[in-house]
């Protein structure tokens, strides 16, 4: 069905795919495994039309694909659901499908054709959406749909989904592997792009691992095992996090019955309590979109409560400020580094002092000590084990790893007795997400209490003392780890057990 | 006069619509270069642009009507040489318009002077002679104040129903649309995002540059300097105000045209108590207020001023 | 067509590449003087000489590049912080107004006093036109490009009115003039015979000022952090509005002193023509300095150059001195692109 030849492409010096070779059955599912920065997506991307590859070949049906724009390679039967959505949020879900379907110089749409080829595909894969509906009023387990939707309308014949289950509840992803085992039923040749072991064992055919670029492992499922796959994943033996259990310390964190507003007046985070001690991890976790940004917000000082306590180390809040919750002993790790994290286009030191260029030692009267921040970086850059620069180097070229490890570094040399880490591992490989870990484990040993919200259950349950779960604003009680089950936890991703709300879903991705 | 009599004049009915024309033009073009995703600070270059060549090509012998497309498609030209350094190179948008603005200004005046070197007094053409809508001119007081205008201004109404229906109901509108909310949504459906954008900026800037066009081969009859005075930039202000949309864009105009020929009219008639300078400020002043009211909710389309890099990492 | 990060970016590319671009622009110029009939090398020479071909072209030239620096700082320093200012203009006729206003004769004080009392009346009119539109920026969400430009139209017609009513000076024999400046305000001369005068030692100092400010202090770190990422400024407590609001009274201050500069030392007393579009040149001359404050007196000193070699070529072969509006705005265009081409590569399939 689909067969790639030796393909390689580079991004200046760095070698993203290298010599890649591998074929795709008709009616099989494939998964493409490996770490971050491994070169799936890219491959993938490839496949697809949006990268070219520099050399090599890959066929489709026996037709070579010279795919430099995605309208050939969809021509050609592939079809992509990609890992951040590709969808227009202020557009209905009809429009999003059917744009680039019809002739672009014709004087009429044809909606009627397109609503009842769209009624057929939703009943004949039970992939069903409102059509009338403005795309940002879905769910993200919706706005999947629209994208598998969008492809099967176009007639495609080989799907491939990158990291589609990043962003679903345990039942959702269910869900879709009752869907794609309809596609496969009905002919169609999937590849599936993740790196979460436990899905890949339960939905694929054949399991394709890459590292740094290359394929170094290629065979069917009946070949593999979770340990084979994760070993060839990394290259050594993956060392699983540990986690030390500790007596928990004296209350850090106190929010109670906390309420925030959005900006337009409707509520992000209801009834909300939270309990985070000295020599304690809380993982939070819950599809991203479930109120994790405001509580984080809320923490790092960026928003305030219209209702509720919150304590820090016992004293009550009423004055939400960044450089407060700072002052305070709070510690931040955002989200996404490049949006909120660092400047993009400044220096490593400059980034490593964004936070307290106000101190005595860093700036007087105004005027910035550039030995001594200079100094600071360089020591900081050693400690952490940043690479890729020097303390004049402009951010922006570093790795995502290193990236982190700068924000972190910033973050940790606060001596933070609170530290709220935000995804903290998110596209890292697995060597820079345990340094991360391990800093954390450090931090919690020294007495700090860690607030780690994240995606990855895995993750999650590996680190955390005590899970919450955040659903629609609100969050579950804290269970401690040993007692939790992935089940469990599941439901109440997906609402069982929380109190119905006026709480809408925030959807992103 | 009283004041309110005013408003059952046949002359000020026909001076709003008149005046509103050019802001028809000239906020339909922007409207849709926006809604690609592109904010096009040239307008108020553009529409000086249409404003000299239309003129030029007339006073060169040319006819009315070839003028209109002569104009519109000097437009073109600008706004791809916009669409170059802002959409395929991704530079700043504000910064390329303001060049551009600055460029086809400049261009503008330097061959009116090279093809007028001697004109002290700016030489007359013979411009649009209005045109009577047979039976619908007849209406009593609204035949006269709206059926017996210019022909541009029977365009530039009929545009807005052309544009809103383009945008909406066909396939090229709605690549339009959905180019300046997810670029990336157009690109993975295999439509190139660049010629989509290019082409938006580019008519629309034929649209401003016919906007300009008007006011020298319509409604006067010579090319002046510092002509357009700022309309290019109230008609940027009557895109936020029109919420991105043809029909909105139809009534700012004319709303924003009445209040021009209120003050007009309020001026002359109370003669020397207020100094006209300050009625003279009131557009632009109106113009504020009017992107302050709108600003609050405005529904920006979501892609605007983002520029899009395919295949970067 | 695809555009790539170059991985390393020589240093003769990234001194040399507004060169090249002007150059090029200099040559497509060319182009529009040969169609004006006017032989291609001596309208090149008869620039060149106007702008810095004798003592007095010189001269002419610095006059002409001070208030452009100041607008050009002006633009640099709001650009930075992605402050769209396009008011130059009316924030110079503001200084403007105010120097007329307290300078021809309300207040007097001893020189070493009057010249900064002057600047400093300017500034702040300058400083405050401009918070309006920044206040309705933060605090509405109001875009600042529109208000700031059609807040220039608004300036230019009070301007009007106060020079044709009530600050025509009687002594103009009916000509629409401001009183002039008393002695005491006046910009002293630099070189005699000419017209250069003091508002160009005030601009310098400007430059070299705000560059120390924008690398060397907090109050830079904060602009230029604001500029490059407000996300991330605010997530690290970096007060996002103060410091625009900090940015758009120094922008507007720094505008309007252009307007004294031309008011105290250039005209000696308030015309409406005081400013040829200065205002909006300065944003030319910013961004051909790649928002630089350093880079500005380079690029002032080359703008103004070729408005005045403009003039003598327009003299003397018949070629219209708008050519000069031409080739800054080419220039603008062609340095953005050049600058950009430094570090992106341009890949064809």
């Amino acid at each position: 069905m689909l067969k790639i030849d030796n393909v390689t492409k580079r991004f200046g010096n760095l070698v993203a795919n290298d010599a890649i070779s591998f074929s795709l059955k008709k009616g099989k599912v494939l998964s493409l495994l490996g770490e971050n920065g491994a070169g799936k997506t890219t491959l993938m991307n490839i496949i697809f039309g949006h990268y070219t590859a520099d050399e090599g070949s890959i066929e489709v049906n026996g037709r070579r694909l010279k795919a430099s724009n995605p309208a050939e390679a969809i021509a050609l039967g592939v079809g992509m659901v990609h890992q951040h959505f590709t969808l227009a949020d202020n557009l209905t879900v009809l429009e999003n499908i059917i744009l680039g379907t019809e002739a672009i110089w014709q004087w009429r749409q044809n909606k009627k054709t397109a609503r009842a080829r769209l009624a057929h595909l939703a009943t004949e894969y039970g992939l069903h959406v409102n059509p009338d509906s403005p795309v940002k009023s879905l769910t993200v387990g919706e706005k999947q749909r629209v994208e598998i939707l969008k492809a099967l309308y176009r007639g495609a014949k080989i799907l491939i989904l990158d990291e589609p289950t990043a962003v679903l509840t345990p039942q959702e992803t269910d869900q879709l592997f009752a869907t794609l085992r309809d596609m496969i039923a009905q002919g169609l040749s999937v590849i599936f792009i993740s790196h979460k072991l436990g899905e890949v064992m339960s939905i694929a055919d054949d399991v394709v691992v890459l590292r740094h670029g290359k394929l170094v492992a290629s065979f069917p499922i009946a070949e593999a095992s979770r340990e084979i796959i994760a070993e060839k994943m990394v290259g050594e033996v993956v060392p699983a996090p540990r986690r030390q259990v500790m007596q928990a310390g004296d209350q850090l964190l106190g929010l109670e019955n906390v309420e925030l507003k959005g900006n337009s007046g409707h509520l992000l985070l209801k009834n909300i309590s939270l309990n985070l001690q000295r020599h304690q991890i809380i993982g939070i976790a819950g599809v991203s979109g479930n109120g994790q940004k405001a509580l984080s917000d809320l923490i790092s000082g960026m928003a305030k409560p219209s209702e509720g306590s919150f304590r820090v180390k016992g004293a009550h809040i009423s004055h939400f400020d960044p450089r407060d919750m700072i002052a305070r002993g709070v510690g931040r790790v955002p989200e996404d580094r490049h949006v909120e994290g660092v400047v993009g286009d400044f220096s490593i030191k400059e980034n490593l002092v964004l936070e307290n260029y106000e101190d005595g030692k860093f700036s007087k009267f105004g005027w910035l000590q550039n030995r001594t921040i200079i100094d600071h970086a360089k020591r900081l850059i050693e400690t952490f084990d940043v690479r890729g620069g020097t303390p004049d180097t402009i951010i922006r070229g570093l790795s995502g790893g290193n990236m982190q490890k700068v924000i972190l570094a910033r973050v940790l040399d606060n001596n933070p007795e609170i530290i709220l880490a935000n995804q903290p591992t998110r596209g890292l490989d697995v060597g820079a997400a345990t340094f991360v870990h391990d800093k954390i484990f450090k931090a919690k040993a020294a007495g700090a209490g860690v607030l780690l919200i994240s995606e990855d259950l895995e993750e999650l349950l590996a680190v955390s003392d005590k899970i919450a779960v955040m659903y629609h604003g609100q969050i579950s009680a804290q269970i401690p780890v040993e007692e939790v089950t992935l089940q469990q936890l599941g439901l109440l991703m997906s609402g069982d057990g929380f109190v119905a709300s006026s709480v809408e879903s925030n959807h992103a991705a | 006069m009283d004041f309110l009599d005013m408003f059952l004049t046949i002359g000020f009915w026909g001076a709003t619509v008149r005046m509103a024309t050019p802001l028809i033009f000239g906020t339909l073009g922007e409207l849709i270069c926006e809604r690609a995703g592109v904010l096009n600070l040239g307008i108020e270059g553009i529409m000086t642009t249409g404003a000299m060549v239309a003129w030029m090509w007339v006073y060169q012998g040319g006819d009315l009507w070839s003028a209109v497309f002569v104009a519109a498609f000097f437009g073109m030209m600008f706004g791809y040489l916009h669409s170059m350094f802002s959409v395929y190179m991704g530079l700043s948008q504000h910064v390329t318009g303001i060049g551009i603005t600055l460029l086809s200004t400049s261009l503008s005046y330097y061959s009116f002077r090279m093809l007028l070197p001697d004109a002290t007094t700016p030489p007359k053409i013979i411009p649009f002679d209005e045109y009577a809508v047979p039976f619908l001119s007849d209406i009593p007081v609204i035949g006269d104040a709206f059926f017996t205008q210019s022909p541009l201004t029977y365009v530039a109404f009929l545009m807005v129903g052309v544009v809103s229906y383009i945008l909406y109901r066909t396939p090229v509108g709605l690549a339009v649309r959905m180019v300046g909310e997810n670029p990336m949504a157009v690109e993975v459906q295999g439509i190139d995002v660049y010629r989509v954008r290019t082409g938006a900026v580019m008519v629309g800037s034929a649209f401003m540059a016919v906007g300009g066009a008007f006011l020298t081969i319509s409604v006067f009859d010579a090319f002046y300097f510092d002509m357009i005075n700022g309309r290019g930039w109230i008609c940027v202000a009557l895109v936020i105000f029109a919420s991105w949309r043809p029909g909105k864009a139809l009534l700012g105009a004319m709303l924003f045209a009445a209040f021009d020929a209120i003050q007009i009219r309020v001026q002359q008639a109370s003669s020397s108590f207020i100094p006209y300078q300050f009625y003279l400020m009131m557009p632009y002043v109106f113009s504020i207020f009017a992107l302050i009211i709108m600003s609050r909710k405005a529904a920006y389309p979501k892609a605007l001023l983002v520029p899009f890099r395919r295949g970067q990492r | 067509m695809q555009l790539e990060p170059r991985l390393h970016t020589p240093l003769w590319m990234t001194l040399g590449a507004p060169v090249f671009a002007v150059l090029f622009v200099l040559i497509l110029c060319g182009g529009l003087i040969s169609w004006a009939g006017a032989p291609l090398l001596d309208s090149y020479i008869a620039l060149f000489r106007g702008a810095f071909g004798s003592k007095f072209a010189i001269a002419e030239t610095l006059v002409r590049a001070t208030p452009l620096i100041l607008t050009g700082l002006a633009a640099a320093v709001a650009f930075r912080a992605k402050l769209w200012n396009i008011g130059g203009e009316g924030q110079l006729y503001m200084g403007a107004l105010a120097a007329t206003y307290f300078g021809t004769g309300l207040v007097n004080l001893p020189a070493p006093l009057m010249i900064p009392f002057l600047f400093l009346v300017g500034a702040l009119a300058g400083g405050f036109l401009l918070l309006v539109p920044t206040l309705l920026k933060t605090r509405l969400n109001v875009d600042e490009v529109v208000t700031t430009l059609l807040l220039n139209f608004v300036v230019l017609l009070l301007a009007n009115y106060l020079l044709f009513g009530p600050w025509k000076d009687p002594m103009a024999m009916g000509w629409p003039q401001g009183a002039p400046i008393i002695d005491n305000g006046i910009l002293p001369n630099l070189i005699a015979k000419t017209r250069l005068h003091g508002g160009l030692i005030f601009a310098l100092i400007a430059s070299v000022c705000i560059w120390v400010v924008m690398t060397k202090t907090k109050w830079g770190l904060e602009i230029r952090a604001v500029g490059l990422n407000s996300e991330a400024a605010r997530f690290s407590g970096i007060p996002i509005n103060k410091t625009i609001l900090r940015t758009a009274l120094i922008s507007g201050g720094l505008a309007a002193c252009a307007g004294v500069t031309e008011v105290a030392g250039t005209k000696e007393y308030l015309t409406l023509d005081i400013s040829p579009g200065f205002g909006y040149t300065g944003i030319a001359v910013a961004m051909l300095a790649g928002l630089n404050p350093l880079g500005v007196i380079v690029a002032a000193l080359f703008i103004a150059g070729i408005y005045n070699g403009a003039d003598s070529m327009s003299r003397a072969m018949d070629v219209s001195n708008y050519i000069a509006d031409v080739i800054t705005a080419a220039s603008l265009l062609m340095v953005m692109l050049a600058v950009m081409l430094t570090r992106m590569r341009v890949r064809f399939k």
